[in-house]
């Protein structure tokens, strides 16, 4: 194969973005950041966000393009999990009754969000983007006059209120990551096993690769198949009897409910769950992080998640320490915002259907 | 005096010839009617003639123009413009928004000088509304018409907009030759004949008139002079005087035609229909039907037929439900839910678009999956179930995609090519693959050569016939070439004005279906 077919199939994007991870790790080693720390960080920022990113996939398999409007499934999401804390649920029973709360609330707004795309056919990531700042901004208004009482949750001063940041120390928080992790390691375990289970975040990762098999066998199912053809071409579809419109709200309503899943997998690892504004940063990264890996506005695939999600976080998390010896300041976080909206813009001037 | 002279003019779009050594001559104050089936080359000519940007664009002409004694050769309208050539255009180029006035003036306003224009330049002049009203005024009261010049245009009756066009054209004080492209084709008869006089006057005040139509008797009653074009070829030039309608409807129809009637079929219209279309109105932009009835026989070949414009293409997408339609169609004597494309394919009747790329095919996807999508969603063909899930079965849509590249000679690298890089000819044989696999008892074809070279035109042609012949599968086929339709088809309808005109016989003369084309003789029906 010679080298130009190698390059079209990496793509410029990701021969850029892995250059410039590999020279920040061979820079790490020269400055002797330790190694496992770095590996630990991307593989744990990686089972974090890729659930968000995956909630990419169906969107824009059914030609809704890119869910700027992740905020929505989020918002239900965090409203699982803060039921759950606030019958101060622990550990797995805290977990999956969020999840279980998370899922019926967020299809139905799926639905419901499904219906008003099908409405607005070709502006739907224009208006995702601003449903998805005014759903944040009215659920800002809900945070402040919910009926949660328990006073870990609430403003310190007046008792009611959520507050801004909570803490899952004390309920769910680290359930996956540290599924596989124990106090004390039984005497049998090898010391290779014991160091590789500190280092890999394994209920994470496996926790995402379900849901990656979920989506990819969906993908693989008659429904999956005319969802894709949905998405593709209108016209196609239509015309062989696929009704395009349910197809729609099909893809919609698994993103969303990949995205309330996503931010409470998110939350447990990060440890706090952020209410208000936070819903709002989470869907430019996620799309950057599905275009990075090889995705278009029309065609995404299980692997450009994993990709993509790899590449980003990878640069993110390889970048901060270094640069933040090398410079001052918030120079890690100003990177981040430039290489994910880079790629969003770089990604929406392609034409249709090529990858970024 | 010669005002036009056009001599061997040739053009090739790619390896396509669309005209060969066509010439014209047009006189001063002369009407000349230019007539031909769609694809004879009247554009292309036309387009010359003004400049078009898209001759020069695809490597010019070969020939030469005179035009009022000088030499000629427009590399744009502008160009044409100057040197006092007007066209009115099939579709309006007119702006809503604006008046009248403003749309008969457009780029050419009156102006006076204002402060800023002394300053920064000419651009900046004042619009003279005044003038330019008077000025309207005066070339609307050519075509006596009498409508407020200062209205908007948005809104107007269509016949309306068609007068202002012209008034445009005339309003240009330098305006020597007038190209009117089927400047008929929206109005009503008696705004036709309205218009008719106008010409008439226009040329007898000196201009020329270069007229664009498939109607044959406008062409007869106004024109001076016709040219009649066939495949890119001058059939004949002749004084109006000399010929008769019938004989120019035959002179634009007539080609050889390679029929091979030795196997066609006698339907026997005595039997049930296994088709039964009664009143069908389907609203799809620019080829309306308005109340087609058909009768279709099993096991047949019914061509449609008809000029462009007219709905003939409009019926089998109407069938299928991908446009708003109105009316009955019975199946078997069983009555078919309109508007519904799902329910179509499950009463087994399968569409062949005109719009290939756009409908037919999902050109990113590999061909396997084109060939077997519908049979797929339809029949739940191609699926293996475990458990509750409905799995794709990969393997078997690829096992019987290379049966069908093998049956069909589809030229590919593999199954999983895809159908974006694959030529017209083999796009077309994926989708009739698409169709075979469905196995449908009536396939609706619409334009199936169009854009396909020659060789892969007969290829395409004869797997039809194949596929009517051995499945016994009764096909409705659309078609713009009328050589192909009498070539494969046991009947042909042609369709004029959104209505079946006449069902004739393939060996029918080329006479009546110039005539049924052009819209004569409502009551000939040959079965």
């Amino acid at each position: 194969m010679d080298l130009k077919k190698i390059y079209r199939k990496i793509g410029f994007p990701r021969l850029i973005i892995s250059t410039f991870l590999v020279l920040l790790l061979i820079i790490a080693t020269a400055l002797k950041i330790p190694m496992s720390g770095i590996v630990q960080d991307i593989l744990t920022r990686f089972g974090m966000n890729a659930v968000l990113v995956l909630a990419m996939v169906p969107s824009i398999q059914c030609g809704v393009g890119i869910n700027f409007n992740l905020p929505l499934g989020v918002i239900f999401g965090l409203i699982g999990a803060l039921v759950s804390m606030e019958f101060g649920l622990k550990s797995w029973t805290g977990f999956f009754v969020a999840i279980l709360i998370a899922v019926p609330l967020s299809t139905i707004a799926g639905i419901l969000y499904g219906l008003m795309l099908n409405k607005v056919k070709g502006q739907e990531m224009t208006v995702g983007n601003y449903f998805g700042y005014s759903i944040v901004s009215f659920m800002c208004i809900f945070w402040l006059i919910a009926p949660f009482k328990n006073p870990e949750m609430t403003w310190a001063i007046g008792g009611s209120g959520l507050r801004v940041t909570l803490s899952m120390a004390s309920t769910i928080g680290g359930v996956l990551d540290n599924a596989f992790r124990f106090e004390v390691y039984p005497s049998w375990m090898p010391k290779w096993l014991v160091s590789f289970l500190e280092i890999v975040p394994l209920g994470l990762i496996l926790t995402f690769a379900v849901l990656a098999a979920i989506v990819w066998i969906f993908s693989k199912t008659k429904l999956g198949t005319s969802m894709r053809v949905a998405g593709s071409s209108f016209k196609f579809a239509s015309s062989n009897g696929v009704n395009v419109d349910k197809y729609r709200i099909l893809g919609i309503t698994l993103s969303t409910v990949l995205a309330a899943i996503g931010i409470i997998i998110y939350s447990q690892s990060f440890g706090f769950v952020q209410l208000y504004n936070a819903p709002l940063y989470v869907a430019l990264p996620a799309a950057a992080s599905i275009l990075i890996g090889g995705a278009s506005l029309r065609k995404a695939k299980i692997i450009h998640v994993i990709i993509g999600t790899f590449l980003f976080q990878g640069l993110l998390v390889v970048a901060l320490p270094v640069i933040n010896i090398l410079s001052e300041g918030s120079m890690a976080e100003i990177i981040r915002i430039v290489i994910s909206n880079g790629i969003i813009l770089y990604a929406l001037t392609r034409k249709e259907g090529e990858t970024a | 005096m010669d005002l036009l002279q056009m001599k061997d003019i040739s053009k090739f779009f790619g390896e396509n010839q669309v005209l060969n050594k066509v010439s014209l001559t047009i006189k001063q104050g002369e009407i000349h009617g230019l007539v031909g089936e769609n694809g004879a080359g009247k554009s292309t000519l036309m387009n010359i003639l003004f400049g078009m940007p898209v001759i020069h664009n695809t490597g010019g002409y070969e020939g030469e123009i005179f035009f009022d004694g000088q030499p000629y050769n427009p590399k744009s309208p502008m160009e044409a413009m100057e040197k006092g050539i007007g066209m009115v255009h099939q579709e309006f180029m007119l702006i809503p928004g604006f008046t009248i006035t403003e749309n008969i003036k457009l780029n050419r306003e009156n102006t006076k000088p204002s402060l800023f224009s002394k300053i920064f330049g000419p651009k900046l002049e004042k619009l003279d509304i005044a003038k330019m009203r008077e000025d309207a005024k005066a070339a609307l009261k050519k075509l006596s018409m009498n409508i407020d010049e200062f209205l908007p245009v948005a809104g107007l009756p269509v016949g309306y907009m068609q007068f202002i066009e012209i008034a445009r054209e005339i309003d240009k004080s330098n305006l020597k030759l007038l190209i009117l492209d089927e400047p008929t084709a929206v109005l009503t008869e008696s705004e036709a004949d309205h218009f008719l006089k106008v010409i008439k006057t226009l040329a007898s005040s000196g201009i020329s008139i270069l007229f664009i139509t498939h109607r044959l008797e406008e062409i007869k009653k106004v024109t001076d002079n016709i040219t009649i074009l066939r495949d890119g070829c001058l059939v004949k030039s002749v004084a109006t005087k000399d010929i008769e309608i019938p004989e120019i409807a035959k002179l634009m129809v007539g080609r050889e035609i390679e029929t091979s009637s030795a196997n066609r079929r006698k339907i026997n219209t005595e039997e049930k229909p296994y088709l039964e279309i009664k009143d069908l109105y389907v609203d799809m932009p620019g080829e309306r039907v308005k109340g087609v009835n058909l009768k279709v026989y099993k096991g047949e070949i019914l061509g449609i037929g008809g000029l462009a414009g007219h709905g003939k293409i409009g019926i089998a997408n109407g069938i299928m439900g991908l446009y708003p339609t109105k009316g009955t169609i019975l199946k078997d004597g069983e009555e078919l839910p309109l508007n519904n494309p799902r329910e179509m394919l499950k009463n087994s009747i399968a569409f062949l678009s005109e719009d290939r790329k756009g409908v037919g095919l999902l050109l990113d996807e590999p061909i396997d999956f084109n060939i077997a999508f519908t049979a797929l969603e339809i029949k739940e063909e191609f699926i293996k179930k475990i458990g509750p899930l409905k799995i794709v079965d990969n393997k078997k849509i690829k096992d019987h995609a290379e049966k069908m590249i093998e049956s069909l000679d589809i030229r590919c690298t593999g199954p999983e090519q895809r159908v974006g890089e694959l030529s017209g000819g083999n796009q077309q044989k994926v989708c009739i693959a698409r169709a075979l696999t469905l196995n449908p008892d009536i396939l609706l074809v619409s334009e199936p050569t169009r854009g396909i070279d020659i060789g892969a035109k007969k290829l395409v042609l004869d797997t039809l016939v194949k596929l009517n012949r051995e499945h016994n599968m009764t096909i409705i086929m659309t078609s713009s070439e009328l050589a192909e339709l009498r070539q494969v088809a046991d009947r042909i309808a042609i369709i004029a004005e959104g209505r079946v005109q006449a069902i004739l016989p393939p060996d029918a003369s080329d006479e009546e279906f110039g005539l049924a084309m052009a819209g004569h003789e409502k009551e000939k029906v040959v079965n």
